[in-house]
């Protein structure tokens, strides 16, 4: 099965504006995106520049646009797309060229949210103790990668980079939740700033988009309710 | 060329580099990784990290001990043993206590499971050693050690790749690196060093290893004249995806998972009687292929089954949710309803820098060190992995030896002036012309054919079963490959995020670890752990219970040296499970 892939192809060294680039690529239904990629980059075009490590959607790397929505390449197959498939870099951050964009704003959401488990008396000796329904309370949100297809998937996001976004609020909630943390007042603060959770106006890209089938949207609301009631 | 000094650079942003990092923090240090944190290969490791709580049934560390020895086929350094399954314990509890959510038992302890090889009593049966969280153990320890790094400020050189070391008579003093986003290199001066880059496994077609495990760092040791050991031990994970080699964890078969022929059979049961299917690694990986070559595997294929489908749904989506999914979107089926085909695949170097057990880099067999070099984790040999290693040691080994590299390291610095780098030459000038001399060839080859060739060629000759024909088949094909290498071709000759030029780069040190591999293996003639050699099929302690201390010498020849295996407790036995 060959596929058309159209790519949107931007190199500031040479370029004023990106452009669309097409390329037909032999690739099985069981292939990966990734691998169709991979076609072009090894055999075609090696200027092509994209993100990618482990292939199997684990390690966040290749978050793109691939037919209009935000996936893993590495995790959406050939037969899911159809004959043409349109790439694009993610939206809501610079691009550096092709399909890798400027990833700090993104982890500067993330360091915002104190992403690290915060207590304050001396820890036991051997493990603390965590009942499994308390361990079940935050589990969702431990699944995340930080791969940035629900922050970049977000209107509200796109519109206002100084939104913190979903991700920051999904490592937020991790936290929050778990029942051995002790910095819930600290991050609800800051989450309850113009820039934060209220932000969001549930449009549930971010759920559609995460490629970890994390509740994005979910976890946004019980966030807003844990402001709201301060209790959670 | 920018320059820049700091204390301490840790390169790899794995759980070996970051628990270092933690170690360091305070100090003016810095991690440079190739990629971003979060991305590095630790977060795809599955299954669980071993430590003996107790906390489902009676262990001990000596169990846990004599499990990793017996495991590695003796050749593991028992005193480095030791060291990791008497520190284990704490490293669990420190990571709880940072907040990796590990799974719980009914009681609010963290929950254990069994694992490949780890056993009660001195190998009596199964044991539950291995703490989890679902089957991202990996992913959470990762998470939690780079939080850890944000608490404390660490600093981080993001997709940097570090391309070589810089060394002033014999003492390290900083490294070059290539900075992908702009395309300047960088040299980071520093009274210390720590390698802590990762494995390999993309010398081989077959790999659960992501395309960012090249080796480039392993490389650069190598090149800069110190040995590399035990190269020849390369662990095939029996249980990849069928054609892809994504990892289908060993906590599959913890859960209760089987191994099925063409006929319906577990075979595990004939090679194996007591263990089973929870053989070590380098016994069922041989008897997958055992059974190919006789004509059992599925269809006369070259894969078998993987049978999860006693387990049920639940106990997949709550305990391996993780490679449930791998199955589903990367094969189309159900494992809780349908078999599914596996093949082994490349997962872990044993072999690597040799260090002591402080992570110091050692330069000969009697455990001379570079002043400032340190390594740890998969690039480095210390070895607590011998001949095979155990599921879930990896882990253990990137903790007990990362910690323990921060802690000599933060000693080192109060001891030490800093080196002077650079009087009367750039010491970035070797990298700077290999850089040029590939991006400015305008005719050649491209890096993605050779790399392709090596890759088959290591998957044909230098996996599971070797000989003495097919090694020397490897070493001759590989240098017509290194001929072709030197006149490889990119398309991109610009200066940003050219990952043509990296992965060019990256085949560059491809080519040298499997030089060294395919040398190691041709020198040890015997069979031990990973390592079986059709010829010698027999363990030979008389004349191998040594470690292989293999150079690179200026014409490009090798140089062989051995290094005895410390034996404390433990004497060698047969190995049967």
């Amino acid at each position: 099965m060959g596929t058309r892939f159209r790519i949107k192809r931007f190199n500031p060294e040479r370029d004023a504006v990106p452009h669309w680039e097409e390329y037909d690529v032999p690739v099985e239904p069981t292939d990966r995106v990734l691998d169709g990629l991979h076609h072009i980059k090894w055999y075609i075009d090696g200027t092509l520049a994209l993100r990618r490590s482990c292939g199997h959607g684990i390690c966040g790397s290749d978050a793109m646009m691939i037919n209009g929505r935000n996936h893993l390449a590495c995790k959406i197959l050939m037969k899911d797309v159809g004959r043409t498939v349109t790439v694009e870099p993610i939206r809501g951050l610079r691009v550096i060229k092709d399909l890798v964009v400027d990833m700090e704003p993104f982890f500067e959401k993330y360091r915002s949210v104190l992403p690290y488990l915060i207590t304050h008396d001396e820890p036991p000796e051997k493990e603390r103790l965590q009942s499994p329904e308390d361990r079940a309370r935050f589990d969702d949100t431990t699944k995340c990668i930080l791969c940035a297809a629900c922050t970049t998937a977000c209107p509200i996001y796109w519109a206002d980079g100084e939104y913190v976004g979903p991700a920051a609020i999904v490592n937020a909630h991790r936290f929050i939740f778990d029942s051995r943390d002790e910095g819930t007042e600290e991050r609800l603060e800051i989450l309850a700033e113009r820039s934060g959770a209220f932000k969001c106006r549930t449009t549930f890209n971010c759920t559609d988009a995460c490629p970890r089938g994390i509740d994005v949207t979910r976890a946004i609301q019980d966030v807003k309710r844990a402001i709201l009631f301060r209790k959670v | 060329m920018i320059k820049q000094t700091f204390d301490a650079v840790i390169v790899g942003a794995g759980g070996a580099g970051l628990r270092a990092a933690v170690e360091l923090a305070g100090r003016k240090i810095a991690v440079i990784t190739k990629l971003y944190p979060t991305r590095s290969h630790t977060g795809a490791a599955q299954g669980g990290i071993a430590a003996p709580l107790g906390n489902m049934e009676e262990d001990h560390w000596e169990w846990y001990m004599f499990d990793t020895v017996k495991g590695g086929d003796y050749l593991v350094d028992q005193d480095a043993t030791e060291a990791m399954c008497r520190e284990s314990v704490e490293i669990v509890f420190e990571l709880e206590h940072w907040g990796l959510p590990f799974d719980r038992t009914p009681d609010g302890l963290i929950a254990q499971r069994r694992f490949g090889g780890h056993t009660r009593n001195f190998g009596e049966g199964p044991v539950r050693r291995a703490c989890h969280a679902a089957d991202r153990t990996g992913h959470m320890i990762l998470q939690t050690l780079y939080q850890q790094c944000i608490k404390h400020d660490v600093t981080f050189f993001n997709e940097y790749q570090v391309l070589d070391l810089l060394v002033e008579d014999g003492v390290c003093a900083g490294v070059v690196a290539y900075h992908i986003d702009s395309g300047e290199l960088h040299t980071f001066h520093a009274k210390a060093v720590l390698f802590a880059v990762g494995g390999f496994g993309r010398i081989y077609k077959i790999t659960s290893n992501g395309h960012a495990l090249t080796g480039e760092g392993v490389a650069a040791a190598w090149r800069r004249g110190l040995p590399l050991m035990d190269m020849e031990f390369y662990q095939f994970h029996p249980t990849g995806v069928y054609k892809l080699g994504i990892l289908l964890s060993e906590a599959a078969r913890g859960e209760g998972a089987v191994f099925v022929n063409d006929k319906g059979e577990r075979f595990m049961e004939r090679y194996s009687p007591t263990l089973k299917d929870l053989a070590p690694r380098d016994i069922c990986s041989r008897c997958v292929y055992q059974e190919i070559r006789e004509g059992r595997g599925i269809g006369g294929k070259d894969y078998v089954y993987l049978d999860f489908r006693h387990l049920g749904h639940d106990i997949l989506e709550k305990k391996l949710p993780d490679i449930t999914e791998f199955v589903r979107v990367y094969q189309g089926l159900d494992p809780a309803k349908e078999l599914v085909p596996i093949q082994p695949t490349a997962h872990y170097a044993m072999g690597g820098i040799p260090t002591t057990i402080n992570a110091e880099v050692i330069t000969d067999e009697r455990n001379a060190p570079m002043p400032g070099f340190y390594a740890a984790g998969e690039c480095a040999c210390v070895s607590v992995h011998g001949a095979n290693r155990l599921g879930t040691n990896s882990l253990m080994d990137i903790l007990v030896f990362g910690r323990r590299a921060g802690q000599h390291m933060a000693q080192y610095l109060k001891q030490t002036e800093p080196v002077l780098v650079g009087a009367g030459h750039n010491p970035d000038s070797d990298v700077r012309e290999r850089l040029e001399r590939i991006l400015s060839r305008t005719e050649g080859e491209s890096a993605a054919r050779i790399r392709a060739e090596l890759q088959q060629m290591m998957m044909d000759k230098v996996s599971v079963f070797r000989t003495e024909t097919g090694l020397r088949e490897a070493r001759a094909e590989l240098r017509s490959l290194k001929e072709r290498y030197a006149r490889v071709k990119i398309d991109d000759h610009g200066r940003r995020f050219n990952t043509d030029l990296l992965e060019a780069l990256e085949l560059g040190a491809l080519l040298d670890l499997a030089d060294a591999t395919i040398a190691s293996c041709l020198h040890r003639t015997e069979s031990r752990g990973g390592h079986f050699r059709e010829d010698y099929p027999r363990r030979d302690d008389a004349n191998w219970l040594k470690h292989v201390l293999i150079y690179r010498r200026e014409d490009g020849n090798h140089e062989f040296r051995h290094k005895p295996v410390v034996i404390t407790r433990f004497q060698p036995m047969e190995r049967k499970y």
